[in-house]
């Protein structure tokens, strides 16, 4: 029954999937929404608005800061996670089982 | 992974190559303000210096950060950032305007030093949290 109840979620998903994509923007088109919207208006004045000579890195540190402080952030929360996930449980196990086979050992 | 794999041919190639990874990845931090690059570029890099070094020469590898640290050094990466954040609003600006940093001059070195300070704690954090996962991943055999 679960079984069958996963393959109808995953199914979903997929099909979700597809209708979002068909979605997206068309690459390359120069008149498609996001490039018509702020697109322009960064490549035409990043520079006298944030005095720096590249406009990959007024976006990424001026115009979208906080988007960067989010993402280093999540970088962090990541490391954090997979170094909870994997030490600890491990360690303990591993430690628990070699306590056991002492003990089994002793009796 | 702990214990040394390098034969001498590698061993040797890995001292060659690790300085001029180095170098790179400064090089990359530090131009990252008007050349492709960054803080996120850079960090990977270093981060590679570290694991090279524990893969190649083992468990007592001459360039070493345990994960403790790693993780601890990634949470001070991230504080950098929100640290310069918070100094702009100290001396008067909005967050993250480089503009307001109270240094002796022009705005638009002002500006790249505010950039410079912020990828500098992207690098950092990038940098921890790759010796971090990595260490996570290859603790399992120490024991």
């Amino acid at each position: 029954m679960m079984r069958i109840v996963s393959y109808l979620v995953l199914l979903l998903m997929t099909g979700v999937m597809f209708i979002t994509t068909s979605g997206l923007p068309e690459l390359y088109n120069a008149k498609s929404a996001p490039a018509t919207h702020v697109s322009p208006h960064y490549i035409e004045n990043s520079k006298e608005e944030t005095g720096s000579p590249n406009f990959v890195t007024a976006v990424l540190a001026d115009y979208r800061g906080y988007d960067t402080l989010g993402e280093t952030t999540v970088i962090f929360t990541a490391g954090i996670a997979t170094v909870l996930l994997l030490r600890t449980s491990k360690g303990k196990e591993e430690k628990d089982s070699k306590k056991a086979c002492l003990e089994e050992g002793k009796e | 992974m702990n214990k040394r794999f390098g034969t001498i041919v590698l061993d040797t190639s890995f001292r060659f190559i690790i300085p001029f990874i180095m170098v790179y990845s400064v090089y990359v931090l530090i131009h990252g303000e008007d050349s492709p690059g960054g803080g996120f570029q850079a960090g990977a890099l270093f981060g590679i210096v570290f694991v090279l070094s524990r893969l190649v020469q083992g468990e007592d590898c001459a360039l070493k950060i345990s994960g403790t640290k790693a993780i601890m050094l990634a949470g001070v990466g991230t504080a950098i950032y929100g640290f310069v954040g918070v100094l702009t609003l100290i001396f008067g600006g909005n967050f993250l305007q480089y503009g307001a940093l109270p240094l002796n001059m022009h705005e638009p070195e002002r500006h790249a030093m505010g950039i410079l300070g912020i990828e500098i704690g992207v690098t950092l954090c990038v940098m921890a949290t790759i010796i971090a996962i990595f260490d996570a991943l290859t603790r399992r055999e120490e024991m």
